[in-house]
């Protein structure tokens, strides 16, 4: 359990419902929904989630603290907003998915084997480097994702569409050594840190006083 | 019948001229009909037309006028002669209209209009123009049965229209159940907070109004008379009793709360912290602003449940099989009661459907998710009393998980009890010892012990007739205040589950239902639904058997017995349906404007054809209010249906004698056809009995069928709704494929 995670569980104890209001983003709407259940039967992946939206309220409602955090249904979230659009009492639940995901990973209780939350982590780390993302590392690093042989057997399948986009200069092979950035890189890692601090200074100073 | 002098007036107008042979159907009328004045005119319903009927009644004499022209349900205020009975042949709606305008068609189509020109005559023959009621009598007095929010509202508002109010209340102070509330529910934007039930303030004003008197403690011993002159002893509980007079009476009785003793499984009774949401009430009363705590150690409350449908809405015995409506919004109130003092104090309300009625309802429920009451959809098992803390079971319907959830105070929304008096109906009541229907219907039914409210000295019994779960019977699609006893009113919980809102709202249209009857009852009219009615039922003593079916059969219980046993006809309380007329065996009972003779006559006085002419005839007895209007409306879009068809409107299909259908078997009809209004507990009868009391008298027609070596599908009866355009001219004609099968009766002499 990480520290943060201990630290939490002290803070909320029996009420997740409050934990969640006060550190997840849009957080404080959970209560509000009235779980007619639109945004589970709007979601195109629906069949797919282990818990769909409305459920995922009722079990924060209900506590079920663990259950949610380490669910990987709102990492299945495609940002659709078909739901959003839909929701009766106007909640963002996508944004509330997006939320909890994070949330999820901060204090470390993400589904560890997660794609959609490696993808993310490879593609904001190859984008904070540099501050322009880095399409042939980001590719090949995602073919390499789920170990060496797959990785091998991956780029050899992809080996044509590469070639291709190389000969329309979609993609360029001196990308590989370097690649290009913005103005100030150091400046933006500069920036990032500082919003990473004040986003942690709010996460410790959130929460009711209990 | 020396001074019955007969006008008849054909129209020639909206086609009628073109389509019909006039001048014939003016002949008829003379010769036939026995009119003294046959006229016809261009365009009958203007001023011209309506001049020259005005001036035969001034100056010819006529007392009795036919018009043949629309249906009786248009032109009604342009034909509306004082002092004179009126008839109408229906030759547009009736004739024209749902005939095609062929060559083939013009004879049967002509046939059609001479036999309603005949029918018209027949009727105003034996009609004469009904006089106001004798016994009419002003009292602009109301009575009000019960001081909670409906009575008082009701009180107020017949009070500010300038008529003096008696409430009668049981307790010893004015509210009712709403006294015990710590706030209400809100009725006024943003619906946000609960708010000042208003009570104290509304007894002030009580007090205060010169027009309303108060009796506390006090109960109604005994009910008798009619509106407008309504008698009743009030009792109080010091022994004493006054008698007062009184036009009309509003029973806003109220309800019980729920007995919640008769829930084991929820720990009533057996752990103090459980409680329902009147002890709830009580409890936030007496904590006077403070932490709320609970009874049983005095801790302030920290975690409370809300068991939603607690008893309610099941099927099992003992519990209420219907929602009580109020429920989910005063639990919520009840939730924001802890959530307003302190935020932290956690409240679940656990719910199966959370009904929230009406706009403001939805706000409220908005608010109190805001507020932070956590809802949750679950099915409420058991209460497990424990230590410290209560156990509440659920099975959480969204998460299909069994539960068990801690709490300091558990509150159950039991739901209400209506304060309606005895179920006076034995029929209700032998139905519910038979048949598997009523097994269930008994389990269903609370056994409370019950006292009689109003004590009426009426035949049928002494409360107000109960039509289901032991609400009283209000009109609930046509007229909701109205109940099966004229000049006596419900209002509030007593009628059907409601919260206050709704409650003040139907006791404002009570009070002005009690209003219009004790009016409508000073001029001797008719209430609802024949409003102004001045017919009223008579009968011939000599003839009368005392079999006693008038009395009982009446839907509203407007007939007495007197001391030699024969009925005796209450007019004002009379709606002037006619159930009583078809239930007379020995038909002796008639109104003036509306007898077995009037309809009777019409139906012998059709020309009917010899058995060989292939045209066989039909009598519809339609009634005026659903039945009726569907085939006018039919008309209307030229529906077409059979020539062979003759349409006779009847107040109500209980006003039917079966003497009408075996008259018609024998003087040679091929089919009788009978619509009535929707029967049963969603019924849609103006006159709520009627077209029950016809379906079960035609039930035995059978025999009589059988008796005349007649075929049973000569006769039908259907329940037709005011929509049913389609379906009405359907069934006439249903009729005339199914004569073709059978073929003619042999009855045509």
């Amino acid at each position: 359990m990480s520290d943060l995670n201990t630290q939490m569980v002290e803070q909320y104890r029996n009420s997740f419902l409050r934990e969640v209001e006060a550190n997840v983003e849009e957080g404080d709407w959970v209560k509000m929904c009235m779980q007619c259940g639109v945004c589970s039967g709007s979601c195109p992946f629906g069949p797919h989630w282990e818990h769909p939206p409305q459920e995922l309220f009722m079990m924060i409602r209900a506590g079920k603290r663990e259950e949610v955090l380490t669910s990987s249904s709102m990492w299945m979230c495609t940002s659709c907003y078909n739901c959003i659009v839909r929701c009766p009492r106007e909640l963002p639940i996508t944004h509330i998915m997006h939320g909890l995901a994070t949330y999820a990973k901060r204090l470390g209780m993400a589904p560890k084997e997660q794609p959609t939350m490696k993808f993310a982590q490879k593609f904001w780390d190859n984008l904070s480097k540099t501050g322009r993302v880095n399409e042939l590392k980001l590719g090949i690093s995602l073919y390499f994702m789920n170990g060496f042989s797959e990785g091998v057997k991956t780029s050899l399948k992809m080996k044509d569409i590469g070639l291709n986009m190389m000969k329309a200069k979609r993609l360029n092979p001196m990308e590989a050594v370097g690649g290009h950035k913005c103005k100030d890189a150091k400046g933006l890692q500069a920036i990032l840190k500082k919003a990473q601090e004040i986003e942690e200074g709010r996460i410790a100073n959130s929460g009711y006083a209990k | 019948m020396a001074d019955v002098k007969i006008g008849a007036y054909i129209c020639k107008g909206c086609g009628l001229g073109d389509r019909l042979d006039t001048a014939q159907l003016a002949k008829i009328a003379t010769s036939e009909g026995k009119a003294a004045v046959a006229r016809e005119h261009e365009f009958l319903c203007n001023a011209e037309g309506v001049a020259m009927i005005q001036n035969d009644i001034d100056n010819e004499g006529v007392n009795r006028v036919v018009i043949g022209a629309c249906s009786r349900r248009a032109k009604t205020d342009a034909f509306n002669f004082e002092g004179v009975a009126i008839g109408r042949a229906n030759l547009r709606e009736g004739v024209i209209w749902i005939r095609p305008d062929t060559d083939e068609a013009r004879e049967t189509t002509q046939e059609m209009a001479d036999d309603y020109m005949r029918m018209g005559c027949m009727e105003v023959r034996h009609m004469t123009p009904p006089a106001a009621n004798e016994e009419a009598s002003r009292n602009p007095n109301i009575l009000i049965a019960g001081g909670g929010i409906s009575g008082m509202t009701a009180a107020l508002e017949a009070a500010a229209a300038g008529y003096p109010v008696t409430i009668v209340e049981k307790s010893g102070q004015l509210g009712g159940a709403a006294a015990g509330f710590h706030r209400r529910v809100p009725d006024r934007a943003p619906y946000a907070d609960p708010m000042e039930t208003g009570i104290d303030e509304m007894a002030r004003s009580i007090e205060e109004n010169p027009n309303i008197t108060v009796h506390l403690n006090s109960r109604i011993a005994k009910t008798s008379g009619a509106p407008g002159r309504f008698s009743a002893d009030i009792a109080t509980e010091s022994g004493s009793t006054r008698t007062e007079n009184f036009g009309a009476i509003i029973m806003a009785t109220g309800f019980t709360p729920y007995d919640a003793s008769q829930l084991p499984e929820f720990a009533y009774g057996k752990s103090p912290d459980v409680v329902d949401q009147m002890g709830l009430e009580k409890l936030v009363k007496e904590a006077d602003g403070g932490a709320i705590k609970r009874p049983s150690d005095g801790k302030p409350v920290e975690r409370v449940v809300f068991v939603q449908c607690a008893g309610q809405r099941s099927d099992k015995k003992g519990h209420l099989p219907y929602c009580s409506g109020h429920c989910c919004v005063t639990s919520i109130k009840q939730a924001m009661y802890f959530k307003d003092q302190n935020p932290q104090i956690d409240t679940n309300v656990i719910y199966t459907d959370l009904r929230t009625p009406g706009a403001p309802g939805e706000d409220f429920y908005r608010s109190g998710q805001r507020k932070g009451v956590t809802f949750t959809k679950g099915k409420v098992s058991e209460v497990v009393p424990g230590g410290s803390a209560l156990q509440v079971k659920f099975k959480d319907l969204i998460l299909d998980d069994d539960v068990s959830e801690e709490a300091d105070l558990v509150v159950l929304a039991t739901g209400l009890v209506p304060n309606s008096g005895v179920d006076i109906d034995p029929q209700v009541a032998a139905k519910a010892e038979e048949g598997e229907e009523g097994e269930s219907a008994q389990e269903a039914k609370v056994e409370i012990p019950v006292e009689s409210i109003l004590n009426l000295d009426y035949r049928q019994g002494p409360d107000l007739p109960h039509l289901k779960y032991g609400f009283n019977d209000s009109h609930f699609i046509c007229f909701p205040y109205e109940t099966r006893r004229t000049g006596i009113y419900t209002a509030g919980p007593v009628r059907r589950p409601m919260d206050i809102a709704q409650a003040r709202e139907d006791a404002t249209g009570a009070a002005l239902k009690a209003i219009q009857a004790l009016e409508n009852a000073s001029l001797g009219r008719a209430a609802h639904p024949r409003s102004g009615d001045l017919s009223f039922p008579s009968f011939r003593k000599e003839g009368c058997t005392q079999c006693k079916r008038c009395t009982v059969e009446c839907p509203f219980g407007a007939i007495d017995e007197d001391e030699q046993r024969y009925p005796q006809f209450n007019e004002a309380r009379c709606r002037r349906c006619g159930t009583c007329m078809g239930a007379c065996p020995v038909r002796v009972i008639s109104f003036e404007n509306y007898s077995v003779d009037t309809v009777g006559q019409q139906i012998k006085n059709i020309d009917i054809p010899d058995e060989f002419s292939e045209k066989p005839r039909i009598l519809v007895l339609a009634c005026e209010n659903d039945a009726y209007p569907a085939l006018d409306m039919a008309s209307m879009k030229h529906i077409e249906y059979s020539a062979f068809a003759r349409v006779i409107p009847v107040r109500c299909l209980g006003s039917v004698n079966t003497i009408w259908v075996t008259d018609a078997l024998n003087s040679g009809y091929d089919g009788v056809i009978l619509m009535g209004c929707q029967k049963g507990d969603n019924y849609q009868c103006h006159f709520v009995k009627g077209s029950e009391m016809a379906h079960y008298r035609m039930s035995k027609i059978d025999d009589t069928l059988t008796q005349l070596n007649l075929e049973t599908e000569r006769v039908k009866t259907y329940e037709v709704a005011i929509t049913d355009i389609q379906r009405a001219p359907q069934l006439i004609n249903e009729m005339a494929e199914t004569i073709e099968k059978i073929g003619m009766s042999p009855f045509k002499f």
